[in-house]
């Protein structure tokens, strides 16, 4: 009988599935239309690269001094020679320096000398150097052939060391603390402030009295305590890691907080009322339900954090707390232009902070950009 | 409501005595005490140190005691008798050299967040009703400038372009006569041409963010199918948005004031020392790296409860303007 039935039945319609984007491609095509976000975000990626290949685009090593060039003012790249005959010519030079004494405060300053030149080339062989601790190399980007040439685009530092090479270096540290140091808020702030946010009660409590007690704390306090007490003998990378932890110990807790509220906002709401009536379980509801809901206001909390994180390692690094001399960071590049009398002989050292304000508001765009994206209720 | 608010003393008493604790602490991590500092200087001028003379200190402050003893010495003196102990260095009562220097933080600190909210509040509010405006725009860009530039960053161009231009150093609070004069006309205007240049740049985080929130939540609320009904029902624009969605969006806001304050104490650390203001900053600097530590602790605890009290009041007007949090956690 099953068998007679199943003749008469016609061909199943096949259902032609229409053609689904995925919630990554719809984001990326909204977030496209978003200039100024799209900019930022090439911004952040060049820095980024920056950062990886800092050996590579770094002329020297950010340690090497010259006292012969004490506060050398920034070289301008001529990229175009005029020759003897008037025509012009690819080849690109920076004037070199002569120094003069100034009359009134008695000291030696720089004076761009047009008339030497001094060439600059191209993948210039070097010493071998790790290209990111990995990739043996012996070349760099540009430099200089002539041995004792001075070549200082962004000027010098009070050792004579090239404030361009140890911006590069300093992108490296700056840019990856903020990073991992969000990384690691983040893990802890979802999980905490989730759990807190859904199940209330005395564990919400508990933990909102540790976030209102951290909180409370002024941060630079309690980050100069915690940095005083970190051994002196200390690796770089041990200090730049406790550095790190550092800064999370306080950063979990605004992401925290932020998952939170909407968890308890959203709690009420109709949708996860039906959920629970339908017996969905708590896990299916937190992640079907309510983290796609609020998603962007992690990912925007999330990108807010990052040059929060970079700004507090470089003021803890301006004040002389966070990371320390051997290590450059745009922090401590900035330490040298603390007081008023260098900052008006050598401007060109506010240089680092330029840097802080151009990625700060590269990532500040880049997250708005995403906050819309990724916001179920836009346009 | 008096439960919420008798539950949140409570609570506070409470953070204020771990803020105590962590206070103590701190002063604790680093290595050594002021005690091996101070004979480290004595030893690097050349001074002869008398091992006599170091016990006797070592035995009246409670160095080397077990630590619940040595913080139990501290906090009952304050509780007790309002006394923080002694600075090692500056050889005086942490007392008399605290209050002033605290009056001037709260002072400096007050007339930022005063700046701010009368910043950020139009600002954001038009920002977000006018949104993709050339003033959203103008708003947003400048209100993100002043998101990131690091405060002590600003204060340096600040004072950069002040010498440059004018030939003027900025920084303090007073002229040098007026610091321990009394409040006078004279005086106040002498504290209002120093005091620009910090409040300027203090406010200058607080008023972006301020705004950025503010928008974002608006622009939330603006969506919601009430506004249409409160505009359907012939409300004016003002009014449908003032009444109804700005109130909703200034909640959040509002909890904003609980972790605003912890971050303009800590930028006022920072920016005290660029521009050399008479605060607490400073001399916390100091304190710490010279281990003066009752000095620290003191200076320490009292900024932290004061950031503990501005939560309180955020949290009791929370509680005011929204009745789900009043009745919600029980």
């Amino acid at each position: 009988m099953a068998a007679d039935t199943m003749t008469d039945i016609a061909e199943p319609i096949v259902i032609k599935k229409a053609k689904r984007e995925s919630q990554f491609a719809l984001m990326w095509r909204r977030f496209r239309q978003h200039k100024l976000a799209l900019v930022s975000l090439w911004i952040i990626l060049a820095f980024y690269l920056v950062a990886l290949l800092a050996e590579f685009l770094a002329p020297f090593d950010p340690a090497q001094y010259n006292p012969r060039y004490t506060y050398a003012p920034p070289q301008g790249i001529e990229f175009f020679s005029t020759n003897e005959d008037g025509s012009w010519s690819f080849g690109p030079y920076v004037n070199g320096y002569k120094s003069e004494i100034d009359p009134k405060a008695m000291r030696r300053t720089f004076v761009i000398d047009e008339e030497s030149k001094i060439p600059v080339e191209f993948f210039v062989p070097s010493k071998p150097y790790m290209l990111a601790g990995i990739i043996p190399m012996s070349v760099k980007l540009f430099g200089v052939t002539e041995p004792r040439a001075p070549l200082y685009v962004l000027g010098a530092d009070r050792l004579g060391r090239d404030l361009l090479s140890r911006l590069i270096h300093g992108t490296r540290i700056s840019l990856s603390i903020g990073l991992a140091g969000v990384t690691l808020s983040l893990f802890f702030g979802i999980i905490i402030g989730g759990f807190s946010g859904y199940y209330g009660g005395w564990f919400d409590s508990a933990v909102m009295r540790v976030i209102e007690f951290i909180r409370s704390m002024p941060t630079i306090p309690l980050w100069l305590g915690l940095a005083a007490a970190l051994p002196k003998d200390w690796s770089a990378l041990q200090t730049y890691f406790a550095i790190t932890i550092i800064l999370s110990l306080i950063g979990w807790t605004e992401l925290a907080r932020v998952v939170r509220g909407r968890f308890l906002s959203l709690r009420t709401e109709d949708f996860v009322t039906a959920a629970q009536l339908d017996g969905a379980s708590d896990w299916r509801i937190i992640t079907r339900h309510m983290v796609p809901s609020f998603m962007s206001h992690i990912i925007a909390a999330a990108t807010l954090a990052v040059p929060g994180m970079i700004l507090a390692e470089t003021a803890l690094s301006f004040l002389g707390l966070g990371l320390q001399a051997p290590i450059v960071s745009w922090g401590t590049l900035l330490q040298d232009a603390q007081n008023i009398r260098t900052l008006a002989s050598a401007p060109w050292l506010l240089a680092p902070g330029l840097c802080v304000v151009i990625v700060i508001l590269s990532l500040n765009f880049f997250g708005d950009g995403l906050r819309d994206a990724a916001d179920p209720h836009g346009r | 409501m008096v439960r919420f608010v008798t539950g949140r003393l409570i609570a506070m008493v409470l953070t204020i005595w771990a803020v105590s604790f962590v206070a103590f602490a701190i002063i604790q991590l680093p290595p050594g005490d002021y005690l091996t500092t101070y004979m480290a200087t004595l030893a690097a001028n050349g001074d002869r140190v008398d091992p006599a003379a170091i016990e006797a200190l070592r035995r009246q402050y409670g160095f080397g005691e077990p630590y619940l003893i040595q913080y139990w010495k501290w906090v009952s003196g304050i509780v007790l008798r309002g006394d923080f102990g002694q600075s090692f260095e500056w050889k005086a009562p942490v007392t008399t050299l605290i209050w002033g220097r605290l009056g001037n933080s709260i002072l400096v600190e007050g007339l930022a967040v005063i700046v701010m909210w009368l910043i950020a509040l139009p600002i954001g509010i038009y920002a977000a009703v006018r949104k993709y405006s050339l003033g959203d725009y103008l708003a947003t860009i400048g209100g993100f400038i002043g998101l990131a530039i690091p405060n002590f960053f600003f204060a340096l161009i600040l004072m950069y372009l002040s010498f440059v231009w004018f030939g003027e150093t900025i920084g303090g609070l007073f002229s040098p006569g007026m610091e321990n004069a009394r409040w006078s006309l004279e005086r106040i205007w002498d504290f209002a041409t120093h005091a620009w240049a910090p409040i300027l740049v203090l406010s200058t985080a607080g008023t972006a963010e301020l705004i950025r929130i503010l928008r974002a939540n608006l622009l939330d609320e603006l969506k919601k199918p009430y506004v249409t009904t409160a505009r359907a029902k012939g409300l004016s624009e003002v009014r449908a948005i003032l009444k109804y969605p700005v109130r909703v969006a200034l909640n959040p806001l509002v909890s904003t004031i609980g972790w605003l304050l912890p971050a303009l104490v800590s930028s006022s650390v920072i920016v005290s020392v660029v521009l050399n203001l008479p605060t607490a900053g400073p001399l916390l600097l100091r304190s710490l790296t010279s281990q003066d530590m009752y000095l620290a602790g003191a200076i320490i605890m009292l900024l932290g409860v004061l950031t503990v009290i501005g939560t309180l009041i955020s949290d009791l007007i929370l509680a005011w303007i929204d009745p789900r949090i009043r009745y919600g956690s029980k």
